[in-house]
């Protein structure tokens, strides 16, 4: 089967069940997106498949064939940081930084769709789990990225 | 990294002078480095061009002027990897904007006899523990390079001045920068004392310094152990006995072996691995290895046998004294009146995001290790002594963390996955454990059952306070240490140093270890013992009839050995606005805490309503550490601590039933998520005069102050956690 990431085509032969996380992982060697429950429960596995976030822990990899899939080391464009990956480094959003990938790509999705999202849509969008516990400068970096308008 | 990334933020809280360093505390230290670190002798192996000068282990600089500083211990999100080279650049007088960052590694410091001091990042302890041989070899170097310029211009020492990575002779104007110094800097012998800042003229440390790894991480570039890749490696997924400490009596891999990438599937006696070419493939061929687990004698075990062998405890004859200040059972016969209650708090697993992983590869007698751990030292020696090598054969390569939380210091991890990379000898090959492994094979925190007695006088002050602990010991069964007169002292953390001025106080310990492994768990004592302390003193005010506060603070005389419990109580309330008038229905809870060498209170508004939900309506938590070495660092751990301590609060649990953990995944061990966090205000009051620690500090005082402010609002008392057992929940 063939699969697009980050702009690039890959032909892979794997079992259609296999879910895309580790098609990405273990067969292509794309290690942004991160293992962290395995059911679709923690979105550290987060990419984004046409554009939506999709965990890629439960996505088999076959469903997700002859789509574009983007993972987080295809946010930036040509060096350039994604407003949302400048709005993360103002705001020192991450800790450990093991789930950002993923927070980073619902907050793409979600700004794509609401440029200027509430405090609810952003409570209803940013599902993922952070262990260091960086919800409170999530929140105010997607915010920043709504004021001021830039690419999302 | 691209330099573009390396964008300096200023902040709202980056000046110093606003966060309130003391200017009165000047530190003068001088003297050589602590025994056992010797600067300048050892050079570390070279990672770059052959001629580049080093100055000493911790420094090397570029003919392009840039500086090369040394990390020696651990990134999981705690933000060291930043504030650590901050203590050598400060004294260097480094440009911050030409620094790099880098790993030393365990087998650096293996060879170099331990130049770079103790590796862990456990305790929150880099800061304090290394901010003074760090500063001192920022200064050593800052001296060489100055007698380099004044040599080459041939003027006094005396006339020359260090400042931006820069050496400037005033008089005549001339000035050269570092890279064009080191080189006959680093031929010059270091001085053997050197005369650390005065704090009043720090640059760096004070001003909220961005993290030097969050562009990698945002880019998706950073490393974790997770990430770890190499040629030909395969992967392990690995399941334990269930019921801890069980065996492997048989195991059945026929139905798998066949299986498409499944290499091997190793019985190895104290768990199963299977080896695949894709860890997917690995994981599910493991869930179908008939195994026949040896449960051993544990195999019946629950929670409610685990709570009666505490309650035991409670009641054995022969107690660990911790602490005995006057005569406390004469005392509280005495009393006015006596309050009792006993308080509990349950096993927690760490859940770290990332779960345990490791990657070992052994060729001959030569391994390499690429651990997610908190103790490069520990993982070096662990892996030598598993593999069977000399410790000079192994190399253990830093890799970020993906979280640690007290999980990734002990090394468990690294010797299944040295045990896999044996059997597959001469394969690279990587361990990563599931969720459920993870949860299910912790080393939790301990449960603890704490009992109180608290006697009054008829001024309702307190004459005697009897704190018995009955719970398992970290130090014995996990370190395996001796325990000084039969006491943990995690077990009675903030009991056996409670600042209170009390005159007759009794602390005692029943230690009851039972088949469920305990370890350090973020906070450790500091995370249980001030919920059961700080809600108890509130109980004792409820009874004298004071303001929660006021009864504190008369108990906290300002005197040495309380007076920063009083300031940082006194800042926290002041902030919180305590006693002024709240909305009708909103309580306020309260409590003060010490730990990690710092000072800490933290104010809650809640309110609960007839549905038994609770809304928190704000979080107040401040920090005394002596110094705030990169405050926003600081206000980022603790709005972390306030997510990671809610958690635990409100959900965290790990119940055993057939002697096994219950839970297994974030579906039945929940995880606080982004619409729960509440508003959280940080004070950072610091003192001056003290370096403490940061990290871990936070969550002491939010389970008091919470559940204070919830007992005022039910009228009720709470003295269990999580709160979900007395039907609570948050709202949102």
């Amino acid at each position: 089967m063939k699969l697009s990431v980050n702009g690039k085509s890959h032909t892979l032969d794997v079992e259609p069940e296999m879910p895309l996380l580790w098609a990405l992982r273990d067969e292509l060697n794309i290690k942004g997106p991160k293992f962290g429950c395995g059911v679709a429960l923690c979105g550290s596995c987060t990419v984004l498949l046409n554009g939506e976030p999709v965990r890629s822990c439960s996505y088999p990899v076959s469903v997700a064939a002859g789509q574009k899939v983007v993972t987080i080391e295809g946010l930036a464009d040509k060096g350039k940081l994604h407003a949302v990956q400048q709005a993360w480094i103002e705001h020192q959003v991450p800790q450990c930084g093991y789930c950002q990938g993923g927070q980073i790509l619902a907050a793409v999705a979600l700004l794509k769709k609401k440029p200027k999202p509430t405090d609810q849509d952003i409570d209803a969008a940013m599902t993922n789990i952070c262990r260091c516990g960086t919800y409170a400068r999530v929140r105010a970096a997607i915010h920043s990225v709504a004021k001021k308008g830039g690419r999302a | 990294m691209n330099s573009h990334l390396k964008s300096v933020i200023s902040k709202a809280d980056s000046n110093p002078e606003k966060v309130g360093i003391d200017r009165r505390h000047f530190l003068k230290v001088s003297g050589t480095a602590s025994a056992g670190m010797s600067l300048g002798f050892f050079l570390p192996e070279r990672a770059h061009a052959a001629d580049t000068p080093q100055l000493n282990v911790w420094i090397e600089i570029e003919p392009n002027n840039t500086i090369v500083i040394r990390y020696a211990r651990a990134e999981m999100g705690q933000g060291s990897m930043t504030s650590a080279p901050m203590m050598i650049a400060e004294e260097l007088e480094a440009d911050w904007k030409k620094v790099r960052v880098e790993y030393a590694t365990a087998h650096e410091n293996l060879r170099t006899k331990r130049a770079y001091g103790d590796m862990a990042s456990v305790g929150s302890r880099t800061i304090r523990h290394s901010q003074e041989y760090l500063r001192k070899a920022g200064a050593t170097a800052r001296e060489m390079l100055i007698a380099a310029a004044a040599q080459k211009w041939n003027v006094p020492v005396s006339e020359c001045k260090a400042s931006l990575s820069r050496v400037t002779h005033a008089p005549s104007k001339r000035t050269l920068n570092y890279g064009q110094l080191a080189a006959d800097a680093a031929k010059l012998e270091a001085p053997k004392t050197v005369q650390l800042k005065d704090p009043k003229n720090w640059t760096l440390i004070g001003k909220s310094i961005p993290r030097v790894d969050i562009p990698e991480i945002v880019l998706g570039q950073r490393s974790y152990g997770i990430d770890t890749q190499l040629p030909g490696m395969l992967h392990a997924a690995v399941a334990a006995c269930p019921v801890f400490n069980g065996k492997v009596k048989s195991l059945d891999a026929s139905k798998v072996e066949n299986r498409r990438g499944i290499v091997k599937v190793l019985n190895m006696g104290e768990f199963v691995a299977v080896v695949a070419d894709n860890w997917w493939r690995a994981k599910e061929a493991l869930r179908e290895v008939a195994v026949d687990w040896d449960v051993g004698e544990h195999g019946t075990l629950t929670s409610a046998a685990i709570m009666a062998h505490f309650k035991a405890g409670m009641e054995q004859s022969e107690l660990a004294v911790a602490r005995n200040d006057g005569n406390t059972a004469d005392a509280l016969s005495k009393s006015a009146k006596v309050v009792e209650a006993e308080y509990f708090t349950p096993y927690l697993a760490h859940a770290t995001m990332e779960p345990m992983v490791c990657t070992a590869w052994l060729q001959g007698d030569k391994l390499e290790v690429w651990s997610s751990t908190q103790n490069p030292e520990a993982t070096l020696a662990v892996s030598a002594a598993t593999a069977g090598v000399p410790q000079a054969n192994v190399k253990v390569h830093p890799v970020q963390l993906g979280g640690g939380l007290g999980r990734k210091s002990p090394q468990d991890f690294t010797r299944q996955s040295v045990m896999i990379a044996k059997a597959m000898a001469g394969k690279p090959v990587k361990m990563l454990w599931s969720r459920e492994e993870e949860i299910q094979h912790g080393l939790y925190r301990p449960a603890s059952l704490m009992r109180f007695k608290g006697g009054l006088n008829a001024n309702g002050k307190v004459e005697a306070l009897h704190i018995r602990v009955s719970a398992p010991s970290i130090l014995a069964t996990l370190l395996k240490l001796p325990l000084p007169r039969g006491v943990d002292g995690q077990a009675v953390a903030s009991f056996s140093d409670h600042p209170y001025d009390i005159p007759n106080t009794l602390v005692d310990y029943a230690q009851r270890n039972t088949n469920v492994p305990v370890g350090f768990w973020r906070t450790v004592g500091h995370s249980q013992n001030p919920f059961g302390r700080e809600c108890f003193i509130d109980e004792l005010a409820l009874a004298a009839g004071k303001d929660p506060v006021a009864f504190r603070l008369d108990m906290l005389p300002n005197n040495e050995k309380s007076k920063r419990d009083r300031s940082i109580l006194e800042a926290v309330t002041k902030a919180a606005g305590w006693g002024s008038t709240l909305p009708n229905g909103v309580f306020r809870g309260v409590a003060e805490t010490e730990g990690y060498g710092s000072w800490t209170a933290c104010v809650c508004e809640v309110s609960v309503n007839a549905k038994n939900e609770v809304k928190i309506h704000r979080v107040v938590i401040g920090i005394d550490p002596g110094y705030a070495v990169n405050p926003d660092n600081i206000v980022a751990q603790f709005q972390g601590s306030v997510v990671h301590g809610l958690t635990a609060i409100f959900w965290g649990e790990n119940t055993i039933k057939e002697g096994r953990v219950e839970q297994s995944n974030f579906h039945d061990y929940r995880m606080m998520r982004l619409n729960e966090m509440p508003k959280v205000e940080v004070v950072i009051a610091p003192t001056g005069g003290f370096w403490g620690g940061v990290g871990e500090p936070a969550q002491a005082p939010l389970a008091p102050a919470l559940v204070n402010a919830i007992s005022a609002a039910m009228g009720k008392r709470i003295r269990s956690l999580p709160l979900k057992n007395h039907g609570l929940t948050l709202k949102v």
